[in-house]
């Protein structure tokens, strides 16, 4: 009877899996299928089949800077984030001072504070800043990362102290020690930081949406909101579709990839 | 580094974080007294902290009280009377939790019963994981437009099918009954496959011998359920309620994409009420004092949540 409870359990979530695969296996059909079929919504469709819905999409936006756009606002933002979090990680993890607990506090409060939230007097202190519709404006509000600086502060914990005073002994400078020694030996913990981070601002729409106005400055999710908004008109819904998966579509591929590590990386990290 | 040797040394690190001396050695001692060092280490991060974090709560708070949007000096409750009296912000709050709560109860428990029926590890289960964790990788903006299709009158993908059935079209997103229960699909979608990743590890972590013992003292699948996995459970929940509810108030990419121009009054959420006013309106005050809200709310909701759950929670020493 147990085994039978069991058995019908992954029954139920298989089938609750491949209702959630749905979606997917739709936009990757729907892609693949030319023109503007009457039994578009088919998930059994029997052809024909064609690349004409990416070509078509490719060439309805500026995907090129749409793409660059996104790998400098994520690139950025990651490079800016391993030397705060890394500093901070360690000041937390090794130093003691005056207030340092109240201080820590202050740093995770910034877990509830996420900028869309701000969104107005972000946008207030950006236009004061001069940096509205810039890229450094864009990325600032992420430059301190809270969570990063606790994953840090947590890693710095559990690695010798021996490596850092032998280092020191020999004459290296806390930041030597910091970039050169701490931080290759804490490099699993910052892979995991770096999935998460460069995943959520990838996925990022609202805030990028309010910052960049220029056409040049915008990233892969406003470019295809305002792509999907105008597909809707000509519903040429094949195009939307292969659209989608070019967005979506890098993530997603090295998440299938590299899915273990991925997984891993999102348990432990927690907040995105 | 292979990713079970990474979870073993990620799991370590909590353990010996927790446990590690805090006395420190002379050189961390000076350096710690030395006030350029820690100005250096923790500059970087406080000033955007402070620009980002801080300054704009406290630039919220003023705004929110400023009355010079009222067309007066000086400070006083001007915005929030006018808040309260906007019937468009109430709706706003009323969807808010009404999406709050038919997004976060699904979601658990439905990540849940998938980490319960997911968690061995065979080739199987793990395909089936994959499929539900998959939509986390993909942008919200994306998911809007795919169920944008989904719910096409007539040619979408539900139409399709139900006109097999016999049953005529349905406007999902444009008839006032259906439009936030289509967001909070489209939500439940999105996240649940996140939460079952934290349950599948809160589930790890039970010993696999309380359950057997359970098991040969005659407890049932439920009664093991209810009196060992949930209540051991407890930190997890503590965990991912918090971010639940901060998904809930801060997600509204999928309601701006799925309807052009705004939604209507019937799926309006709070963060884009804010949106509508400070950015649309340019109407700073009425946007502050909803701004204060939803972060006072989110904080109070986070803070009893977890004080609830801290009652209830049976850490394992």
């Amino acid at each position: 009877m147990k085994a039978d409870g069991r058995f019908l359990g992954l029954l139920l979530a298989g089938a609750g899996a491949l209702l959630w695969a749905i979606p997917f296996l739709w936009m990757l059909i729907a892609a693949f299928r030319p023109g503007v079929p009457i039994d578009i919504a088919s998930l059994t469709p029997t052809g024909p089949f064609s690349f004409e819905n990416f070509t078509d999409a490719w060439a309805s936006g500026p995907f090129i800077t749409w793409y660059l756009n996104t790998l400098i606002m994520c690139g950025g933002i990651l490079v800016v984030q391993i030397i705060t979090v890394s500093a901070a990680g360690y000041a937390f993890a090794r130093l003691e001072f005056r207030g340092k607990e109240l201080l820590f506090a202050a740093f995770l409060a910034q877990l509830l504070l996420i900028p869309s939230l701000l969104l107005v007097p972000n946008l207030t202190t950006l236009s004061k800043l001069g940096l509205y519709d810039t890229m450094p404006g864009v990325m600032a509000p992420y430059f301190a990362s809270a969570f990063g600086v606790f994953l840090m502060r947590q890693t710095f914990r559990t690695i010798p102290r021996d490596y850092e005073e032998a280092a020191m002994m020999d004459g290296a400078g806390l930041f030597t020690v910091i970039f050169r020694i701490l931080l290759p030996l804490a490099q699993p913990a910052m892979t995991a930081f770096a999935i998460v981070s460069v995943t959520s601002h990838w996925n990022e729409f609202l805030w990028p949406l309010v910052v960049l106005t220029s056409p040049r400055q915008q990233v892969l999710t406003v470019g295809l909101a305002s792509f999907a908004s105008g597909t809707e008109a000509g519903s040429s819904w094949g195009t939307l579709a292969a659209g989608t998966l070019l967005v979506a579509g890098p993530l997603l591929l090295l998440f299938l990839i590299f899915q273990r590590r991925f997984v891993a990386s999102f348990v432990f990290s927690g907040i995105k | 580094m292979k990713p079970s040797q990474m979870l073993a040394y990620l799991g370590r690190m909590t353990v010996i974080a927790s446990v590690s001396p805090t006395s420190a050695p002379a050189a961390a001692v000076r350096a710690g007294k030395n006030p350029l060092v820690l100005a250096l280490l923790l500059g970087p991060s406080l000033i955007f902290l402070a620009a980002f974090a801080y300054w704009p709560v406290l630039l919220v708070l003023v705004q929110s009280f400023s009355l010079s949007q009222l067309g007066e000096h000086g400070f006083g409750l001007g915005n929030y009377a006018r808040l309260l009296s906007d019937q468009h912000f109430g709706i706003a709050i009323l969807n808010n939790i009404i999406y709050a709560v038919g997004t976060i109860v699904p979601s658990l428990v439905l990540a849940l019963a998938f980490a319960l029926a997911l968690q061995n590890n065979k080739k199987v289960t793990a395909v089936l994981r994959t499929l539900i964790v998959m939509p986390l990788f993909i942008p919200l903006v994306a998911a809007a437009a795919l169920f944008s299709f989904i719910y096409l009158p007539g040619g979408g993908l539900i139409d399709f099918y139900l006109a097999k059935l016999g049953i005529g079209q349905t406007n999902w997103l444009g008839s006032p009954s259906t439009a936030l229960p289509a967001v909070i699909v489209v939500t439940i979608w999105k996240n649940t496959g996140y939460y079952m990743l934290f349950f599948l590890a809160g589930l790890a972590a039970i010993p696999t011998d309380l359950l057997d013992a359970a098991k040969m003292d005659g407890a049932t699948a439920l009664g093991r359920l209810r009196h060992i996995i949930l209540p051991l459970l407890g930190p997890t929940f503590a965990f991912v309620l918090p971010i639940a509810l901060l998904n809930a108030l801060t997600q509204i990419d999928h309601v701006v994409t799925m309807w052009p121009g705004g939604p209507s009054d019937d799926a309006n959420l709070l963060l884009y009420y804010i949106y509508q006013q400070a950015v649309q309106n340019n109407d700073s005050g009425l946007g502050a004092a909803a701004t204060v809200v939803g972060v006072g709310g989110l904080l109070a909701l986070t803070t009893l949540a977890r004080q609830a759950l801290d009652r209830s929670i049976h850490y394992e020493s």
